[in-house]
């Protein structure tokens, strides 16, 4: 992967997709191609990142994406460290800026970060040296996901410009839709959301997406059907009554992606709920693409890792 | 089946028309209404001589609360219908404070048989709007509906928490549940059982303050212009919350209300020496509140009046005031209070029928409360005037705990019919 023959990263973090230009955006997916191919071969591992620092900074679990960014950083040959909350000194009572001022000290080259609260990536990329990558900062961005989605995308329909893509599910509390609405519009899709009111984000129609609380009529003529997880705690009574009920209304079944057009692509971020937002039948079936979206998460992921390492110092 | 009802005073309070006609019976549904001219006789069909007496749509309570499941001592469906069809009232909307609670779809589904195969009304049921009417949790509004609730309440508790309120509304939007609200704040409500002011001071008894009522009125209102949600007051009792629903009606919000038959034909003094068959929630108002939702009823801010039915025994009513449950006996008398107000001339009789029938139909959705062809043939033949004195005995309830024993009342269901049947025929003494 030479960074000559193409347009540089005019970013030193990626903090969202809020921000980034199409050409910012095509330029990543082209990387993530070649490094999708580089994935695919037996010898995994470029010298990019050699002597660099990596830290993966997880203030909330996440088995995939830590071990996404873990796997892109090492086939790019960086040094990866993983500092998850449990044991860090943020239970100690750390401040996050201390937590950040901590690291700096121990000169990273690139910081991962994913925290439960919006904008606390934006403030720790404030307090350090190094670059930084947003892994997830509460509801607000998720670019990675956003990035890895698109991928898998244009890889199965050889274009974003001009599908409709449906969200469904529970866009209150998605970042992965918040990423998503905004690259998917900058690549010229038609972007739809579905779910119900009590799990649509106040002013939603704002952001210039379509919006359905009735998931048939809002799955008619899709292209690409992207489900969201529902948490928990979210299921019972809070903000939907009943797993049945919410399965019943929203959750997709082969039944209701027969309101899609013939050719439509199902995604889920994951890890799924079956039986809550999605059957088996449909997870598992041949219009699914989950399985990859996570190899294509660590392509993307080694591409925007590549992109900011053309900004750090000795590059 | 065909039946003529000719030779009456025919009222359509859907659209306020009235005239002496027939009206024609065929499969349980109207299949003409002849206003005027006496209609032809169909071949085969049965006549009923109306009598000169006024024929309406039946009566549509969307408020009454039967024992079953959990208390059949007290009111069973059968009972409660009898008692209906004996009123005039040929739907009723039975409450969802049962044992179990209204809460899940095979309730409703147990509660929709047990009435096909013992009641002589329709019986509809709301269902809970929060699980357990714990007012934490809301219910599945689009299983429930679909398994045949009609509407969502949490009965004789209102949704205090504003945030499940909130959600709730937003969620019930998506599926176009009515949800009807008791507005009744139960903190301020606290220890009182009665009006709060001087009645109440001079027995003794501690009051509830209309706050109670209108500061959880104001809040939904403002959760409704958040929302957008429709909402149904269930039932409010004063001067105050008749001009906050004037309000939002002007404003253009999908906003309804209702009031007990009791807070139109009652007041605080009915209480007497501690008659706990007036304790009531709402309690009974002073006169001044009670002129206040008659006028407002007249006008049309109110949409409709309710029994309010709440069948109670001895063991929950001959107690010390403070200590009896709230409640009374309405859906057999309902139509007789009702009329005392056309014979005192507050309320015009095409009005008074309006708010009892075709308003409360229209809020379910429903194509009862009509005198149209194609309605269902649900139809009330009643003497507005004959005179008779209440005797609670004779009530076909299970319980006893009428307001209106001994009273004088003006106005008798003579005949009711539903779907087509006759359900009750009152013989004359």
């Amino acid at each position: 992967m030479s960074t000559a023959t193409r347009p540089g990263f005019p970013h030193r973090h990626l903090l969202g997709i809020e921000g980034l230009s199409p050409l910012d955006i095509a330029a990543l997916l082209d990387r993530a191609d070649e490094a999708v191919e580089i994935s695919r071969q037996i010898e995994k591992k470029r010298a990019t990142l050699r002597g660099r620092t990596q830290i993966n900074l997880f203030f909330e679990p996440s088995t995939r994406t830590q071990s996404s960014f873990e796997l892109a950083g090492k086939r790019l040959g960086a040094d990866v460290m993983n500092m998850s909350v449990a044991s860090s000194s943020v239970k100690k009572g750390e401040t996050l800026i201390d937590t950040a001022a901590t690291l700096n000290a121990m000169r990273p080259d690139i910081i991962v970060v994913r925290h439960h609260q919006a904008g606390a990536v934006h403030l720790l990329a404030r307090k350090v040296d190094c670059a930084v990558v947003n892994a997830g900062d509460g509801a607000h961005e998720h670019p990675t996901q956003a990035l890895l989605d698109a991928l898998t995308i244009r890889r199965n329909k050889g274009r974003i410009e001009g599908l409709v893509v449906a969200i469904c599910g529970d866009v209150l509390h998605s970042r992965v839709a918040r990423s998503n609405i905004i690259l998917l519009q900058a690549l010229g899709a038609r972007v739809r959301v579905i779910g119900p009111s009590t799990l649509l984000p106040p002013g939603i129609e704002r952001f210039g997406v379509e919006v359905f609380t009735d998931m048939r009529a809002g799955l008619k003529h899709a292209d690409i059907v992207m489900m969201l997880r529902l948490q928990r705690e979210r299921m019972n009574g809070s903000f939907v009554p009943s797993v049945k009920e919410y399965f019943r209304y929203f959750g997709l079944d082969g039944d209701k992606l027969r309101e899609a057009r013939p050719d439509a692509l199902v995604m889920h971020p994951g890890p799924m709920n079956r039986g809550v937002e999605i059957s088996s039948e449909v997870a598992d079936g041949a219009q699914s693409l989950i399985r990859e979206q996570v190899e294509m998460g660590v392509a993307v992921r080694m591409a925007v890792l590549e992109a900011l390492a053309t900004h750090l110092p000795n590059a | 089946m065909t039946t003529l009802l000719t030779n009456a005073r025919l009222l359509d309070p859907a659209t306020g028309r009235e005239g002496p006609g027939a009206v024609l019976v065929r499969d349980g549904v109207i299949a003409d209404v002849h206003w005027g001219r006496p209609a032809s006789l169909p071949e085969g069909a049965t006549v009923i001589d109306g009598g000169g007496h006024v024929l309406a749509p039946g009566l549509v309570d969307l408020r009454a609360f039967v024992g079953e499941p959990g208390a059949e001592h007290r009111e069973t469906l059968a009972s409660a219908s009898a008692a209906a069809a004996a009123g005039g009232v040929t739907t009723l909307v039975c409450m969802p404070d049962t044992n179990p609670v209204i809460d899940g779809p095979a309730i409703v589904d147990f509660v929709l048989r047990r009435a096909r195969d013992t009641a002589s009304v329709n019986v509809l049921p709301a269902a809970a709007i929060t699980k357990g009417l714990a007012g934490r949790e809301m219910t599945e509004f689009g299983l429930l509906s679909e398994a045949g609730a009609v509407a969502f309440t949490d009965g004789l508790k209102g949704v205090t928490n504003a945030q499940v309120m909130r959600r709730a509304l937003t969620y019930a939007r998506d599926f176009g549940a009515l949800l009807m609200q008791h507005v009744e704040e139960p903190d301020l409500v606290g220890d009182g059982v009665m009006n709060e002011g001087e009645m109440a001071s001079r027995l003794g008894l501690h009051g509830i303050p209309r706050e109670a009522e209108t500061i959880l009125l104001e809040r939904d209102i403002r959760l409704v212009r958040l929302t957008r949600a429709r909402y149904h007051a269930a039932m409010i009792s004063c001067a105050d919350s008749v001009e906050i629903v004037r309000r939002a009606k002007e404003d253009g919000l999908p906003v309804t209300c209702g009031v007990s038959i009791n807070n139109l034909v009652l007041n605080e003094n009915d209480i007497g020496r501690y008659r706990t068959f007036c304790k009531l929630s709402p309690p009974l108002r002073d006169e001044a509140d009670r002129g206040a939702v008659v006028a407002a009823l007249a006008e049309g801010v109110i949409d409709v009046i309710v029994s309010d039915h709440n069948p109670q025994d001895v063991e929950t009513k001959r107690l010390p005031f403070a200590e009896a449950e709230d409640g009374a006996l309405g859906i057999e008398t309902l139509l007789a209070a009702a009329l005392r107000l056309v014979h005192a001339g507050a309320v015009p009789l095409p009005r008074l029928l309006a708010a009892l029938s075709s308003s409360p139909a229209a809020l379910l959705g429903r194509p009862a409360g009509r005198l149209a062809p194609g309605a269902p043939a649900d139809l009330v033949l009643f003497d507005p005037d004959e005179p008779y004195v209440l005797d609670k005995r004779e009530l076909r309830s299970r319980s006893k705990n009428s307001p209106f024993d001994e009273a004088r009342l003006q106005g008798r269901a003579l005949l009711t019919l539903v779907g087509g049947r006759v359900v009750h025929r009152h013989e004359a003494a």
